[in-house]
């Protein structure tokens, strides 16, 4: 097991050095010079000259490159451009909204998605189970932003049950703060939601299929034992892997779902930090979405190492 | 066994005419049998239709604000409504068919043949195959929007930026599972014979292994199409992709947004229209998947409810 | 015929009419499983009825796609639904009639009275539970042991069924043993709770055959041991000699012959029985030089011709055969065959035609 987490950690540095070196090429790519973009139209050359100093553009591509990953190493994201203040301090106030969206959106997309792709199995082919895929097919075509103008607009405008916009920090008291976040958490655990019934349905009607599960009713156990640990203990793999992966279209979602709910997160600072050709943050933010993801790709291999045997050697 | 093999004897596929009339006429059954796949495809025509000939179609300057006619509710004269400037929703929306349908078919084109090309290629060759897949790896890293956007800060808004920056990451995706169904190919039983028989490596590659990653491409690419759409609207919505003065679905929605409280309709008609076509997409790319993956198709015959009568 | 005869309600008309009394363990009368998809019905198992006494070893024999297997299945009701059913007859086990039982006394049946041992090895034991934790199951579940009692228990059933170092395998997982000893681990598991019956679902033939010998002998002694009655089903018929006393053969859903293994073996009535020997190697018979295999391929069992489903591959066909379906003719005792010519039908050898 051991050996297995370490063999795994160790395949992960070179995917986040490369990760790295994506982040920072990106500027490279850029067409024409990046100083004078991230300047825009009306930069004079000096300020394009010192864009360029700030960034570091006029030292060759490896030593800039070095410095880079040197800096992010070290947990160091640079300066933002707009504000001429240290990234890691704007990130810090920013973190509490994102976090606490991500939790609930994660814990409430699980439940709901894990539980309603069970009742679907259990119940597969009857009218319950339809109802369920089509929920689940419909989540999986809707736009979360289109979603979320549409709930603002019945729960918040007409119905008035929830604030229109606006975020209560923790500090507020804890209702407040669930309050003020139902509604995006609502949005995007359905969304999010979407893909893990699909694929739990799926999972376990594969794994019912199996030779192993006659066996168990040929031993005479209860449907249920039989369903909820012969059937679900297999199947949890592909659940597990799904999950994580909804992880990083929560990423995405957030970025809209901050900047229409005004939650003042990162997803909000990114789309501001774009808006402005704010380079410096927009490279933290990939950075760190990026090794979050890498981290629960992680996470998610380890889970499966525990609950499949034959994983780990 | 005198008889020798000849690679050609070790071809599987049949003539390429006679698997496109089999694949024509299965569909015309498929089409019969299932209902919902029938309006998938109807749809997808319409949206097609709109695309050729929404201009044609429209009856009001979309593009001309008309200030006297700002916020107007849905009615007979504007069936959508009409936006903050006066222009008419109904053709904006259908006008901006055509943005969500040029995004999704160019991203879903230009990303299948990179991708299938990348991908045999990283099959086919260990040391390339080692390179390319932690390039994949580490661009997979990144949520295909949070690149996107980051590529766009860069360039530009537009759409050609649009449609590189979702490229890249369709694009990494199918070189991912075009390179594992190689690498599972290559130790099929078939592939061995037709070396065995003395084929080339090419040879394989393109006549064997090539034609059995179709499929898997083709499923994947409705997902790529579904994807790359909301994509846009996203982008758009974030006045980052098209434009505001090309109407598409994600700017109409963005536009309405500002005024939630009072024009709901705004945004609410061409969120109908992009989820139907996104709907309409993931429930083709269903289809093709139970037909093209027989071990997908019929899962329901056997459930637990099924130990007794 | 023994026994109060008018407890039991008429036969309807069946091809092997045997004779019904309640001392039998088991007694399948007229069972009929079909599969059902749209515009077909499978008749897997037709109008099939035998009966097996405590302690008795019985084969039930046949190419595959016979429907053995899902006769097996349906004892126990294990016949996935849908697409199959269990669409009449009766099983009566101990006196009561399994496909009448509610699920609580079915549950009691499965596992706990009736063993099952299944083709497959490789996937019939779960990838990532225990075995320990499947062998202990059914212990809890039927004979109310706690966690500690079967464990033990559990631990003896495996050096039982010749697993060494139990205490230690237990905590061992599915992929860590041979597929020799999982079907070992299955023996243990279906006869854990002193089954009064064990079925043997081609349990072996998937082994390489220096195991299938093994595992077959380990099964006999397991079941004479405890007084098990053990059903082998197979498709060959040289297990089914060595460790059977009677034999069931059949084609396309219906059993064609019965008999004890001796006259199955020696003096076959049945066309089909004739040709099922023919095509393995007996070492008890003059060499004939080489196997003959029966013609033809098996039917499609969604269209099964009129008359004899047989006829087709068979060399004493004659118009009757395609008219009317052959009923059970007695030959002795209980050897019975379902066969127009039974009389015309003997073993080439001592007919005279081996050759050379």
């Amino acid at each position: 097991m051991w050996r297995y987490i370490v063999q795994r950690l160790l395949i992960t540095i070179p995917v986040v050095l490369l990760v790295g070196v994506i982040t920072f090429s990106l500027l490279q790519v850029a067409p024409g010079n990046p100083a004078a973009i991230i300047g825009g139209d009306e930069a004079s050359p000096e300020q394009i000259a010192e864009i360029e100093s700030a960034l570091g553009l006029d030292k060759p591509y490896f030593e800039q490159l070095g410095d880079f990953l040197a800096r992010m190493l070290r947990g160091d994201f640079g300066t933002s451009i707009f504000s001429q203040r240290p990234i890691n301090q704007l990130i810090q106030p920013r973190l509490q909204p994102t976090l606490s969206l991500g939790i609930q959106v994660v814990i409430l997309s699980t439940v709901l998605g894990v539980g309603m792709g069970m009742l679907s199995a259990w119940k597969a082919g009857t009218r319950t189970d339809r109802a369920v895929m089509v929920f689940a097919v419909l989540g999986f075509a809707t736009p979360g932003f289109w979603l979320a103008i549409l709930s603002i607009w019945v729960f918040a405008v007409n119905l008035g049950w929830f604030p229109v916009i606006g975020y209560s920090p923790l500090g507020d008291g804890l209702l407040e703060h669930l309050r003020s976040m139902f509604l995006p958490v609502i949005v995007n655990s359905y969304l999010g939601s979407a893909l893990v019934m699909r694929i739990t349905r799926s999972a376990m009607l594969e794994v019912l299929r199996e030779d192993y599960i006659r066996t168990a009713r040929a031993k005479g156990l209860r449907e249920r034992v039989v369903f909820f640990i012969h059937v679900l203990r297999p199947s949890s793999i592909p659940i597990v892997t799904v999950v994580g992966a909804t992880v990083g279209a929560l990423a995405t979602g957030f970025v809209l779902t901050e900047t229409i709910f005004a939650i003042p997160g990162l997803g909000q600072m990114l789309v501001q930090a774009i808006t402005r050709r704010d380079f410096p943050i927009i490279q933290a933010m990939l950075m760190v979405v990026a090794i979050t993801l890498i981290v629960v790709n992680l996470i998610v291999d380890i889970v499966y190492a525990y609950i499949d045997p034959r994983i780990r050697y | 066994m005198a008889t020798t093999i000849r690679p050609e004897d070790v071809t599987f596929a049949r003539p390429l005419q006679e698997r496109l009339r089999d694949t024509w006429s299965s569909a015309i059954g498929a089409l019969k049998r299932d209902p919902v796949l029938a309006g998938s495809v109807f749809i997808l025509l319409v949206g097609l239709f709109l695309v050729a000939f929404s201009t044609f179609l429209t009856r009001t300057e979309y593009t001309r604000p008309e200030p006297f006619l700002r916020l107007l509710g849905p009615s007979a004269d504007h069936w959508f409504g009409t936006d903050d400037t006066g222009r008419d929703v109904f053709d904006r929306v259908l006008v901006g068919t055509r943005i969500s349908f040029l995004v999704g078919f160019s991203v879903t084109a230009l990303s299948a043949v990179g991708g299938t090309a990348i991908g045999l290629v990283a099959g086919y060759n260990r040391l390339l195959d080692n390179i390319i897949m932690r390039f994949v790896d580490a661009l997979l890293a990144f949520p295909t929007i949070l690149l996107a956007l980051a590529l766009i800060a860069l360039w530009g808004p537009g759409l050609f930026n649009v449609i590189i920056a979702l490229t890249v990451t369709g694009t990494a995706s199918k070189v991912r599972l075009v390179r594992s169904q190689v690498l599972s190919l290559r130790e099929s039983t078939y592939v061995e014979a037709s070396r065995v028989a003395g084929a080339s490596s090419i040879r394989i590659l393109v006549s064997h292994i090539m034609p059995n990653t179709l499929g898997i491409v083709i499923v994947l690419s409705t997902f790529t199409f579904a994807s790359s759409i909301l994509a846009e609207a996203g982008l758009s919505f974030l006045g980052v992709g098209v434009p505001t003065h090309i109407p598409s679905w994600g700017n109409i929605i963005a536009n309405g947004q500002r005024h939630v409280q009072v024009a709901f309709w705004i945004s609410f008609f061409p969120g109908v229209f992009l989820t139907v076509t996104v709907l309409a997409v993931v429930l083709i790319g269903d289809a093709l998947r139970d037909h093209l993956d027989p071990k997908l198709r019929g899962r329901l015959e056997s459930t637990h409810g099924g130990t007794d009568e | 015929m023994e026994g109060p005869t008018n407890e039991f309600t008429p036969h309807r008309w069946c091809e092997l009419t045997q004779q019904a009394s309640p001392e039998h363990l088991l007694e399948v009368r007229n069972l009929r499983t079909h599969f059902f998809s749209p515009g077909a019905v499978v008749k897997a198992v037709d109008d099939v009825s035998f009966y097996l006494d405590e302690g008795e070893t019985v084969g039930l024999v046949g190419e595959s796609g016979c429907g053995k297997s899902v006769t097996a299945l349906s004892l126990l009701r294990l016949i996935p639904n849908p697409p199959g059913r269990i669409v009449g007859g009766e099983i009566m086990f101990e006196g009561r009639d399994i496909l009448k039982m509610d699920q609580d006394d079915l549950r009691a049946v499965r596992g706990g009275r009736i063993g099952m041992i299944f083709q497959e090895p490789m996937t019939s034991l779960n990838p990532v539970l225990t075995i320990g934790r499947q062998l202990t199951e059914p212990l809890k579940l039927h004979m109310g042991m706690t966690n500690r009692q079967a464990r033990s228990r559990a631990a003896e059933l495996l050096e039982f069924v010749g697993i060494p170092n139990a205490d230690v395998r237990l905590r061992g997982f599915a992929h860590q043993f041979s597929g020799g000893q999982r079907q070992r681990i299955m023996i243990a598991i279906a006869l854990s709770c002193n089954p009064k019956l064990l079925i043997a679902d081609e349990a072996t033939t998937a082994l390489d055959v220096t195991i299938q010998a093994q595992i077959l002998e380990l099964m006999k002694n397991l079941t004479e041991q405890l007084g098990t009655a053990l059903i082998i089903i197979t498709h060959n018929l040289g297990i089914v000699a060595r460790y059977a006393d009677r034999v069931n053969v059949m084609y396309a859903g219906k059993i064609k012959e019965t008999g004890t293994a001796d006259e199955i073996y020696e003096e076959p009535r049945h066309p089909y029985t004739v040709g099922l020997l023919n095509s393995v190697p007996r070492l008890d018979l003059p060499t004939r030089g080489r196997l003959d295999p029966i013609p033809g391929e098996i039917l499609n069992l969604a269209r099964l011709p009129e008359g004899c489903s047989f006829q087709d591959r068979c060399e004493y066909a004659v118009d009757r055969c395609a008219a009317e379906a052959p009923p059970a003719h007695t030959v002795q005792g209980n050897h019975q065959t379902a066969c127009w010519e039974w009389e015309r039908v003997k073993l080439p050898a001592e007919a005279g035609v081996s050759q050379s």
